[in-house]
This record gives structure tokens, C-alpha cells and sequence, in this order.
């Protein structure tokens, strides 16, 4: 594939203002709030952009494209049932204690309301999780600009790295997320052409939907039984596994996401921004899960892999994750190619930010400050912060050599992703909405759940001891138990250990926090109205799809 | 916060409009009667005005602080 001078040329436009964006960022930052929280002064329409492009990392975009290739519509259950009934609940319910108590961070929170111990599990083991993230988001990109391309594996990887780190460098927090919104921008402007001309090209939705099998093109229906479609998984595992506990354990308390909506300037903006993010969220399937279905009937590797697959009934064995690249190659004409790669560029570069930028304030704040070097000043923690920055950015770039040669680290991650972030929503739910959860109850929960998820899917979905559809299946079940025996231990502990009094946690707890935030705001701006449109308009979304 | 996040982004959508107008100009007559009309201009065009609304806004704005 070869570019013109119209696709450099908005591929170094783009460069030009993200750096552009760090460096005039650069002058608002005085203090460590500034650096890590954004002063907490941004409006909550850019919070709720952010919220959401933080987790649009490449990884997550050309998955899900790859996903609908594979799977066809039912990847949309991991936006309507994966994604927004969380959205909504973390606005509505979770925000009050985040953003109320003051914790600068998610660990922070686990600290204020339990103990040390319960705030080094997490912040560790997200620190660690974080980076390898960050590692890997580099890695499919180095692999993916040299197969389109043709650059250089090192070059793209330095290149993407070294931006990132002035843009976030000097601009901290706010310039991760004015990056996310211009790339969330980009993602939308560069891949609605794919969507359009695509359906154009397949004779519309309805033919779409004739030319596809049933189980491709309902959301519902195939799931009966985890026989009946390529998913392998049946309704409850989908509602409980993903719609419940995944989906929970990620937009409500992975501090990437959360970081964004702690931005906020105020609590009802805080409140505010998940929700706004979720109505984006909700129409992004037409720009991944859309494109992937196309994909299907129009990349002949992938049509064939279907003929057989209805043929035999055996799935052939085709490298899906090329899906979208390939559809970038297949419609879009000069000029837009580069707009198409510049937002595939942009969702690698803000993956990275993203993960770098949590990374940062998580090591500060609740490593850094709390057991290595306390009780220094403001200026310190600044200058700490820019350099766990540097190291995040390094770190990034060696763990993207390092998934060069231990390839199969990726497929473990989301794995390993679910190891723990699984129970953890166990641990807010209780920690947030019972006041008689103990700090030894939260720790050995989420030690147990975290031990649970491994134990299950070592010692017996791998040993063959239960069988499940698929592997996405038995992860699912796997996120089912971890968070079953995280809930159970930590209620069951609580009962033998003493509580904290009342009075060191107020604005921690539904129970002990005024409700002062119920004020008088217009209908439109309050959190519980917009979760309830958005909910609505997913219910609807799911029973024209059915 | 120092610098109002619709002035980058009005400029940047609407450099962008700019030439991937421009770049529909310069589409080859075959590429466009294979989609029946000339997308580039199109898009192109819809970026710009997407990008000009956020630059008048931003200057909305500014006034009125």
C-alpha cells in the first residue's frame, strides 16, 4: 500500500497538534493536581469523551472489528450489555464516593475506606497490568504499520513512543485528554467512510442481514444455547459474566477510565461524565461492529472461512485481527487512507497515554508517596510524576521487545486482566453500599477472587475438568466465580473482624454521606434522568436487533 | 485549564477539510464514477464545516468571558 502526498500530509498535521496540544498545555501546570487530576476543572462533555476514547486503545478498535468478522453482531454485547449498564451505574451510584471523598485515585479510595494493604494489592497489580497493556498497544502497532506500510517495527514504535511522552509530559493529565477527544474525533471521522461506503457496496442493511447467517445478525436469538452460535456461550453466561461482572469490574473501578471523570469540575460533572460518555458508547457497534460484518462479504479470506464454516461446521482457521487494516486498504481513496491510519495511529498513541497517565498518578500517589518517600512537598510529587512518566514511556517501549518474543503474552493478558479486575467490583459494591464491610474482609476478598479466577482457569476449565463453548466462555465463568467467592469472603470475614467507627467514613459509604448533590439542576443535567434515556435507548437498540 | 480544547480541534478539522477537499478535486474521473460520486469532496467538505462550527464556538465563547 503505498501513500500519497495527501495521506502524510494529515498524518503530520496530526503529529503538529498533539504536540501542539502538550506544549500550550504546558503552562497551566503548577501543582500536582494540575499534573494528575487536571486541577479537576474540565467540563463534563470533554470528561465523558475521554472516558470512553481512553479505553478506544487500537487494541480495543481492531479487536472488536476482528470480533465482528468473527462473531458478527453478537459483538455488540460488548457495548449495550457490556458497557453501558455499568456506565450508568457508575455515574449514578459510584461517583459521589470517588469523586466526594477526594481520593485522587482508585487505590486511594481503597485506602480511605479500608486499609493499606487493600490499596498496595490494587495499585500494585494495576501499576504492573498497566504497563504491559501500554507494552502490548505498541507492539500490534509496530506489527501492524510495517505489514501496511512497510515502516520500519522500531521506527513506528519510537516514533508513537517519544510523542507520547512529550505530550504527556508537559501536559500531564489534561493533555491525555484533549488528545482522547481529538482521537476520538478522528476515529469517528476517519471510519464512518468505511461504514458507509461499505454498506453501499453490499446493497444495504437488509442485504446485509439476508446474506449473513441468522446467528451473525441477532443479538438474542442465537444465544439460547451456547451450540447455536460462533460465540459458543448462552444468555446467562453473556448477562452475568460480561453484562454483569466484567463490565462492572471494568468501567467501575479501573482507575483508566475513572481517572477521567475525577477530572471533573465539579461532583455533578464528575456524576455527569460516564453517562455522556455512554451515549457515544452506544452508537459506536456502527463504526467497529458494522465494518466487521461487511468485512465478512467482502475480504475473501474472510468469506471463504464462512463458506466452510456453514459447509462442515467446522471454523477455519483465518487470522481475524487484520480486519480492519484490510477494510482501511479496501475503501478508503487517498487522503481519507490517511485520515483511516491516522486514527488507527491515534487510538494506538492515546492507548498508550492512557495507560501511561494512570500509571503515573497510580505510582505518585499510592506508591511512591505512600511507602517510599512521604511527606515531601507538592513540588516533589510534580517532578516524581514527570518522571514516572519518562519510566512509564520506557518501560512501555521494552515491554513491546519483550511481547516481541514471548508472542502468546498477549493472549494471556486479558486473562490476566480478568484475574483481577473480576473481584474487584465485589469489593466497591460492598465497600460502597455496606458499612460493615471490614478492611481484612476487602483484602482476603479480593485475594480469594483473584486465587479463584486462576484456580478455575488452571486447575479446572484447563485440566479438563468442566467444558465450556469456547475460551471466551469459560472466561466469562471464570469472572463468575471470582467475583461469587470475592463477595461471599469478604462478607464472611467481615462478620469476625471489627469495623471502622462511622465517623472515618462519611463520604465513603451510601449510608454515612449526606446527599447534598440532589440539587437544583434542570432535568436534562441530572445524572439520573440522562441514565435513564440511555439505558432506555439500549433496551430499544437490543429489541430491534433481537 | 489554559488553552479551550474547541480551539485545536477547529483548526485541525478544518486543515483537514481543507485538504481532503482538495484531494477530491484531485480525484481521477475513473474513482469516481466507481462510487457514483466524488466522496472526498464530500467528507471533505463535512469536516470543514465541522471544524468551523467549533472554531465559531470557541470564539463564542471567548467573548463572552
Amino acid at each position: 500500500m503505498t501513500l500519497s502526498i495527501f495521506d502524510y500530509l494529515v498524518i503530520l498535521i496530526y503529529f503538529g497538534f498533539v504536540l501542539g496540544i502538550g506544549y500550550f498545555l504546558k503552562k497551566a501546570i503548577k501543582t500536582s493536581d494540575d499534573y494528575f487530576l487536571s486541577g479537576r476543572s474540565i467540563p463534563a462533555w470533554i470528561t465523558g469523551i475521554a472516558f470512553i476514547a481512553a479505553n478506544l486503545g487500537a487494541l480495543e478498535v481492531m479487536g472488536m472489528v476482528a470480533n465482528s468478522a468473527k462473531y458478527g453482531i453478537l459483538t455488540a454485547h460488548f457495548y449495550w450489555i457490556g458497557a453501558i449498564p455499568a456506565m450508568a451505574f457508575v455515574g449514578v451510584f459510584m461517583m459521589p464516593f470517588y469523586y466526594g471523598s477526594k481520593a485522587r485515585s482508585v487505590p486511594e479510595y481503597l485506602r480511605l475506606r479500608f486499609d493499606e494493604k487493600t490499596r498496595a494489592f490494587n495499585a500494585i497489580s494495576f501499576a504492573v497490568l498497566t504497563l504491559l497493556m501500554s507494552g502490548i498497544n505498541m507492539y500490534a502497532m509496530g506489527i501492524i504499520f510495517n505489514l501496511l506500510l512497510g515502516w520500519s517495527f522500531h521506527f513506528s514504535v519510537i516514533v508513537s513512543a517519544v510523542i507520547v511522552l512529550l505530550y504527556v509530559f508537559f501536559g500531564g493529565l489534561t493533555s491525555s485528554i484533549y488528545n482522547e477527544v481529538l482521537q476520538f474525533l478522528l476515529i469517528v471521522f476517519g471510519l464512518f467512510p468505511i461504514s458507509y461506503l461499505g454498506l453501499r457496496e453490499v446493497g444495504g442493511w437488509s442485504d446485509l442481514v439476508k446474506r449473513l447467517p441468522e446467528n451473525f445478525t441477532h443479538l438474542w436469538k442465537p444465544l439460547s444455547s451456547a451450540a447455536n452460535n460462533p460465540m459458543g456461550i448462552e444468555w446467562f453466561g453473556m448477562i452475568f459474566g460480561l453484562g454483569f461482572v466484567l463490565s462492572f469490574g471494568y468501567w467501575c473501578t479501573d482507575f483508566l477510565v475513572v481517572q477521567r471523570a475525577l477530572a471533573s469540575k465539579d461532583l455533578n460533572a464528575a456524576r455527569r461524565t460516564p453517562l455522556i460518555g455512554a451515549f457515544p458508547k452506544m452508537i459506536f457497534p456502527l463504526f467497529v461492529v458494522l465494518p466487521g460484518m461487511i468485512a465478512i462479504l467482502v475480504i475473501p479470506e474472510f468469506k471463504s472461512a464462512l463458506d466452510s464454516l456453514l459447509k462442515t461446521g467446522h471454523a477455519a482457521n483465518v487470522n481475524y485481527n487484520m480486519a480492519l487494516p484490510l477494510l482501511i486498504k479496501h475503501y478508503l481513496p487517498r487522503g481519507l487512507l490517511g485520515l483511516g491510519l491516522t486514527a488507527l495511529l491515534a487510538s494506538f498513541m492515546s492507548g498508550m497515554a492512557g495507560n501511561v497517565t494512570a500509571f503515573n498518578t497510580v505510582w505518585t500517589f499510592d506508591i511512591y508517596q505512600s511507602y517510599i518517600k512521604p511527606g515531601k512537598d507538592d513540588k516533589h510529587y510534580l517532578w516524581m510524576g514527570k518522571m514516572a512518566t519518562v519510566f512509564g514511556v520506557l518501560a512501555s517501549i521494552a515491554l513491546t521487545y519483550i511481547v516481541m518474543y514471548f508472542n502468546n503474552l498477549m493472549d494471556y493478558m486479558q486473562l490476566l486482566f480478568s484475574f483481577f479486575n473480576a473481584p474487584l467490583f465485589a469489593t466497591f459494591l460492598l465497600g460502597m453500599f455496606w458499612k460493615r464491610a471490614t478492611s481484612d474482609g476487602a483484602f482476603w476478598g479480593l485475594v480469594s477472587g483473584t486465587s479463584a479466577a486462576a484456580a478455575h482457569y488452571f486447575l479446572i476449565y484447563k485440566a479438563g475438568i468442566i467444558h465450556y463453548g469456547s475460551e471466551m466462555s469459560a472466561n466469562f465463568y471464570g469472572a463468575i466465580v471470582a467475583w461469587v467467592v470475592c463477595f461471599l469472603t469478604t462478607i464472611i470475614i467481615s462478620y469476625f473482624t471489627k469495623p471502622k467507627p462511622d465517623s472515618e467514613m462519611v463520604k465513603l459509604v451510601y449510608s454515612l454521606t449526606p446527599k447534598e448533590y440532589k440539587a437544583n439542576i434542570p432535568l436534562y443535567l441530572k445524572p439520573s434522568f440522562l441514565a435513564g434515556v440511555v439505558l432506555l435507548a439500549t433496551l430499544i437498540l437490543n429489541i430491534i436487533f433481537w | 485549564m489554559g488553552l479551550d480544547i474547541k480551539l485545536p480541534i477547529g483548526l485541525f478539522f478544518t486543515l483537514i477539510g481543507v485538504i481532503i477537499t482538495i484531494s477530491g478535486l484531485f480525484h481521477k474521473q475513473e474513482v469516481i464514477d466507481k462510487l457514483g460520486f466524488n466522496f472526498n469532496l464530500i467528507w471533505g467538505l463535512i469536516m470543514l464545516a465541522f471544524g468551523l462550527i467549533m472554531l465559531i464556538m470557541y470564539l463564542t465563547t471567548k467573548r463572552k468571558s
